[in-house]
């Protein structure tokens, strides 16, 4: 008789596309230095930023992603730029967004992918030079079976 | 799971139910998947399934092969001429005795209409041409013939459901029927309808047909995957229809 | 298919001053690079690398992406509505190809 192993195992075989193994997963260092390199050290606070991602992806293939952040949006005072950074990613910075007063609101949508169960940072870029940062953690798992259509 | 272990040891070879011609629609597929997969499907701007839908509608005005007419010259707008055809199919082609699904009948169309050479089953163009042709059904509920000279394709689409097959010794319904609303690893075994076909699979990165939705079922029980387009696939595709009858078209839904 | 890759939703009309929302998306495989075939040979990157948004004079909005962000890309932003005038979209992949499509938007005072 199947036991409940073997049938997961066997419906859920690997299809014909599978990741290359043995290459480096970021680390949380990794993650610090590519903050880094966009704040240039400028200190990071938490707070004016609002990143929604679900709690639970049911493929990391795409992950519906919203990041708004609080500004008025004038010349004076408003979003340069939004980043998202992923920890457990091969390359930790995902994506950029480039903003400016003529935006209106700062907020924006995409999907992202994400290679395993992690936090995902948005990190946001002030027209005076501040960063804010809001962080949300994810568990992202496989659908049961894989291609091989 | 060791329910659905148990019961999966359970049924017997060939479990035929009592004819389905009475009760509630079953639930779609959708109602299976999570508030952002749903809100996204939901969202003409945000699904990605629109791509090819409006790639089909491009292709539905283009001029092909040596009778020099386009889809859109012999039919019209599609919006018209389309809407309340993709609920009726897989549906029997009179003159051959054929059963045809959408793809097929647009390929026919290709052939014998348009004498241009058919598209690849798998293509963009025609995933484009069927997703379009669906479209314009979106919301209506699916009704096709089981009678006449559908009925012995139905039988055999049918048996196909509930036959075992693969090394797991697995049919469609010991899963769709048996273990339908169950967890099987990440996902919630659906009612396997094809109300939301051609469907945007998160895990293909791509459009792709009910068919190529069949190929993956049984690749999972690893059990011989068919060619796309095969009569064995348009009966079972028939059989499918006759399950999901009165739920809405929904294409082009998203999986992941 | 030789079809336009791009999918715009942005509306026609709008008051000046009012904040329109724009969503996109684009047919492309976003390959990482890390995937092998089924010969195990290792199937080449490919992905959009920029996405840029003109209007009025301005980039209003842009976008670097990586192969982190999912294959046919949907982005949804927002713009104020300031004149008429043609809003420009451009994508931009690692070889080279260059997707441009144009909306007019008729601001009203
Ligand atoms: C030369 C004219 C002609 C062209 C060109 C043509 N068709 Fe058709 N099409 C027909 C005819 C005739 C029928 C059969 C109508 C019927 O059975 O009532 C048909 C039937 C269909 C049907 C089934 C309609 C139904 O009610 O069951 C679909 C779907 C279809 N065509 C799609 C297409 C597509 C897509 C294209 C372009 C790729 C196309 N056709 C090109 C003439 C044409
Ligand atoms: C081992 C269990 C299993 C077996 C056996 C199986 N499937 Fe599936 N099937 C799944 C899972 C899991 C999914 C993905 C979740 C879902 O949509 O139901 C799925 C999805 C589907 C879907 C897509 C439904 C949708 O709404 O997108 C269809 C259609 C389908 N299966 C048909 C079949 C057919 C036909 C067979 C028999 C040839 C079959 N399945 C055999 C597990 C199975």
């Amino acid at each position: 008789m199947l036991s409940r192993r073997d049938v997961i195992i066997a419906a859920c075989a690997l299809g014909s596309l599978t990741v290359r193994p043995g290459r480096a997963h970021a680390t949380p260092e990794f993650l610090e230095k590519a903050i880094q390199d966009i704040t240039k050290g400028a200190p990071v606070k938490d707070g004016k930023v609002r990143l929604t991602i679900p709690a639970l992806a049911e493929n990391g293939q795409s992950v519906y992603t919203t990041v708004a952040v609080e500004s008025p949006m004038t010349k004076a005072d408003h979003v340069r730029a939004i980043h998202i950074l992923s920890e457990k990613n091969p390359i930790a910075h995902l994506l950029s967004w480039h903003l400016g007063p003529r935006a209106g609101i700062a907020k924006v949508s995409t999907n992202i992918r994400l290679a395993a169960s992690q936090q995902v940072t948005a990190l946001a870029e002030m027209s005076d030079g501040t960063f804010w940062r809001d962080r949300r953690d994810i568990v992202v798992t496989v659908a049961a079976c894989i291609d091989g259509g | 799971m060791k329910d659905l272990v148990k019961s999966l040891a359970l049924i017997p070879i060939l479990a035929l139910p009592p004819s389905s011609a009475s009760a509630d629609p079953l639930p779609s597929g959708t109602t299976f998947q999570s508030t952002a997969i749903r809100a996204q499907q939901a969202d003409e701007g945000a699904n990605p399934g629109m791509l090819w839908v409006e790639a089909g509608a491009k292709l539905w005005g283009r001029t092909e092969g040596s009778a020099g007419k386009s889809c859109a010259a012999c039919h019209g707008p599609a919006e018209q001429s389309m809407k309340g055809v993709a609920f009726r199919y897989p549906a029997v082609e009179p003159t051959t005795g054929h059963l045809l699904n959408l793809e097929t009948r647009i390929n026919l169309c290709r052939t014998k209409n348009q004498k241009a050479a058919p598209l690849a089953y798998e293509s963009g163009e025609l995933l484009g041409l069927a997703a379009f042709a669906a479209r314009q059904s979106l919301g209506l509920p699916i009704g096709v013939r089981i009678d006449g000279a559908a009925a012995p394709f139905y039988e055999q689409g049918k048996a196909f459901f509930y036959r075992r097959r693969g090394q797991l010794n697995l049919s469609c319904a010991q899963c769709h029927v048996d273990n339908a609303g169950r967890k099987l690893r990440a996902d919630t075994i659906s009612h396997g309808l094809g109300n939301g076909y051609p469907t945007y699979r998160l895990e293909w990165q791509t459009v792709g047909s009910l068919h190529r939705r069949f190929r993956a079922c049984l690749f999972g029980v690893r059990a011989v995957q068919y060619d796309f387009g095969a009569p064995d696939y348009l009966d079972l595709e028939l059989y499918l229809a006759s399950r999901a009858e009165g739920i809405a078209i929904e294409t082009p839904a998203i999986r992941p | 298919m030789d079809i336009s890759p791009a999918r715009i939703s942005v509306p026609t009309e709008a008051k000046k001053g009012d904040i329109i929302a724009i969503k996109t998306l684009f047919r492309h495989p976003m390959e990482t690079g890390y995937r092998v075939d089924r010969y195990g040979k290792p199937i080449p990157r490919r992905i959009v690398k920029r996405f840029s948004v003109t209007y009025a004079g301005d980039v209003v909005f842009a976008m670097d992406f990586t192969q982190g962000v999912a294959a046919n890309p949907f982005i949804a932003f927002h713009a104020v509505a300031v004149e008429t005038g043609e809003i420009v979209f451009v994508w931009e992949d690692d070889q080279g190809k260059i997707v441009t499509e144009r909306r007019t938007l008729t601001v009203a005072r």
